[in-house]
């Protein structure tokens, strides 16, 4: 049984539907990356997942239970995370603060988890005690994964990490989820920067108009002549 | 020295006084702000409503003959507290959060909130009459005078003044403890910061939502109740210190706890001192000089009919050249 399991999610905001047919398969231990034009579906696929819009057909599975629009407190128990986009930290709350405030719904001792977290990313040790709305956005991203991670996920889901960021930023956070994945956690992330991001994933998914183009391994989309005239820039 | 004394009991103490209340209260409406993002115009009354439930325990302790050592007002203030929490908790749920579920605009819950100021004014009327009443019940209000050498005025604070400056102090730690300590409280800063990340988190904001309002509706419980012991007791109470409480909130700093804290005392003295006499401080220093200059009997910057004034001027002076507040807060 695959881990992640999404069959033909039709979902939306209120009336709107902006996925018409998804679907996504991902199985344990696996980077899954989804990537499209803009408007394709993409994140509304990942906030779907977290339970933040309107399903009206299709269900999503995770590890064999129906998870189909179960709010992100529920998600958090099944050890499901999600790193948002655009404002992901807590900006007046300090950089321990902000990692306290991921175990929130861990009532058990989390303080192993944290001195992995300062070991993944060493530089939120010495600023801990700052606000993580003084960082540099790279340093903010990190919050947000080391966030993320304090209730020891078995799946992370990634709205587009690179987003704004410096393309010096964007390869270290490649290798952050790459470094994320190797201990165990299967990572769903949706991208722009498409061919780096296909280049590091098990399979990938290419979204238009709401429903899946292709899907593949990443290297046979990256291999695709056909994709990638169409969605790589050639 | 005599000149000395009459700032401290009229300048000083009655700044901090009336800073405290407004203080007490401004929390409240800043905490109501950060969470649920309106403006709760009825925190006034709560206040109000909360000096009722105090005076209702009181007048029944004191129909069942019971004594104590302070005032039975104060005495019974932990339960008067729960009481209004609960009821801010229960106005909440029939009146706010319908609204919130139905995703009303925060100025629809505004309209709302004066809605519910002007019903609980009704309902309080109903049940109390518009009369005045005192909150002490065959009780003494103690007074307390200390004696200043070289003056034969003395300071003066009464018990709920004292008292008032006690709870507010341990309002104003506990709160700190609460915001900066306790997993709730940094949830709550962790709501105010970012909702949607905070949802993501698997914070419950309904749990946030019901501490932010037994912080608001207790706080508001203690300010109306001290107003009300040190004071009297009438219905529109605290409808009068409603808008200076909210200047308080914005000088402060929207969304800003110690804003709220430091946005109240500006405001108090701002008002206290506004309307304070000068020429009594200014004749000492006319008599040392032999009168070399004249001290008109009456030199205050404000007469004191249009205190209400004050906290306005304040407050557009600070929309104007600082809108976000002594401490960073939010712009309306």
């Amino acid at each position: 049984m695959s881990l992640l399991e999404i069959r033909d999610l039709h979902a939306g905001y209120g009336q709107m539907m902006i996925l018409k047919g998804v679907n996504l398969t991902l199985e344990e231990g696996e980077i899954g990356v989804i990537v499209g034009p803009n408007g394709a579906g993409k994140s509304t696929t990942l906030k779907a997942i977290f339970g933040m819009l309107n399903i009206t057909a299709g269900s999503i599975h995770f590890d064999g239970r129906d998870i189909t629009g179960m709010s992100p407190e529920k998600l958090a128990a099944h050890r499901i995370a999600m790193v948002p986009q655009e404002d992901n930290v807590f900006p007046t709350l300090t950089v321990h603060e902000n990692l306290e405030m991921g175990a929130y719904t861990r009532r058990d001792d989390f303080s192993h988890v944290l001195d992995e977290i300062y070991a993944l990313f060493p530089p939120l040790k010495d600023k801990r005690r700052q606000p993580a709305g003084e960082l540099s956005g790279g340093q903010r991203q990190m919050v947000a994964f080391g966030r993320a991670l304090m209730i020891e996920p078995k799946m992370i889901l990634l709205d587009e990490p690179t987003a704004g960021l410096s393309p010096m930023y964007m390869s270290e956070i490649f290798d952050r989820v790459i470094a994320i994945n190797k201990t165990g956690v299967t990572v769903a992330m949706v991208e722009q920067n498409a061919k780096q991001a296909l280049a590091i994933a098990h399979k990938g998914f290419v979204l238009a108009n709401g429903h899946n183009s292709y899907t593949d391994t990443g290297r046979a989309l990256l291999d695709n002549p056909e994709v990638a005239k169409s969605f790589l820039g050639g | 020295m005599n000149e000395l004394v009459f700032f401290i009991n009229k300048g000083i103490f009655a700044g901090a006084i009336i800073g405290s209340i407004y203080a007490l209260g401004a929390i409240g409406v800043t905490l109501i702000f950060g969470i649920l993002r309106f403006a709760h115009f009825a925190h006034g009354d709560m206040m109000t409503l909360g000096a009722f439930v105090a005076y209702a325990m009181a007048a029944a302790l004191a129909a069942a003959g019971v004594t104590a050592p302070l005032p039975l007002a104060m005495m019974m203030l932990p339960v008067v507290m729960l009481v209004t929490a609960g009821m801010a908790i229960g106005i909440d749920r029939a009146f706010y959060r319908p609204l919130r579920n139905a995703g009303a605009r925060g100025i629809v819950l505004v309209m709302a909130s004066i809605g519910v100021t002007l019903m609980l004014q009704g309902v309080i009327r109903l049940f109390a009459g518009p009369s005045s009443r005192e909150m002490y019940f065959n009780e003494r209000k103690d007074i307390f005078r200390i004696e200043v050498p070289g003056a034969n005025q003395m300071i003066t604070l009464t018990e709920p003044q004292i008292a008032l400056f006690i709870v507010t102090a341990i309002a104003v730690v506990a709160l700190h403890y609460f915001l900066s300590r306790s997993r709730l409280g940094k949830a709550m800063r962790a709501v105010s910061d970012n909702p949607s990340l905070a949802q993501v988190t698997g914070i419950s904001i309904e749990t946030v939502v019901r501490t932010t309002w037994i912080i608001g509706g207790g706080l508001a419980a203690l300010a109306g109740t001290m107003l009300a012991l040190d004071v009297s007791l009438k219905p529109d109470l605290s409808f009068n210190i409603l808008l200076p409480i909210f200047a308080a909130t914005i000088v402060g700093g929207i969304g800003q706890p110690y804003g709220a804290i430091a946005g109240g005392f500006v405001v108090g003295y701002a008002e206290t001192l506004a309307v304070f006499n000068w020429s009594v401080l200014l004749r000492p220093i006319a008599r040392m000089t032999d009168g070399a200059f004249e001290v008109p009997p009456s030199l205050a910057f404000v007469p004191t009919e249009y205190k209400l004034m004050v906290p306005f001027v304040l407050l557009i002076i600070i929309l104007i050249y600082r809108p976000t507040g002594i401490f960073k807060g939010r712009v309306l």
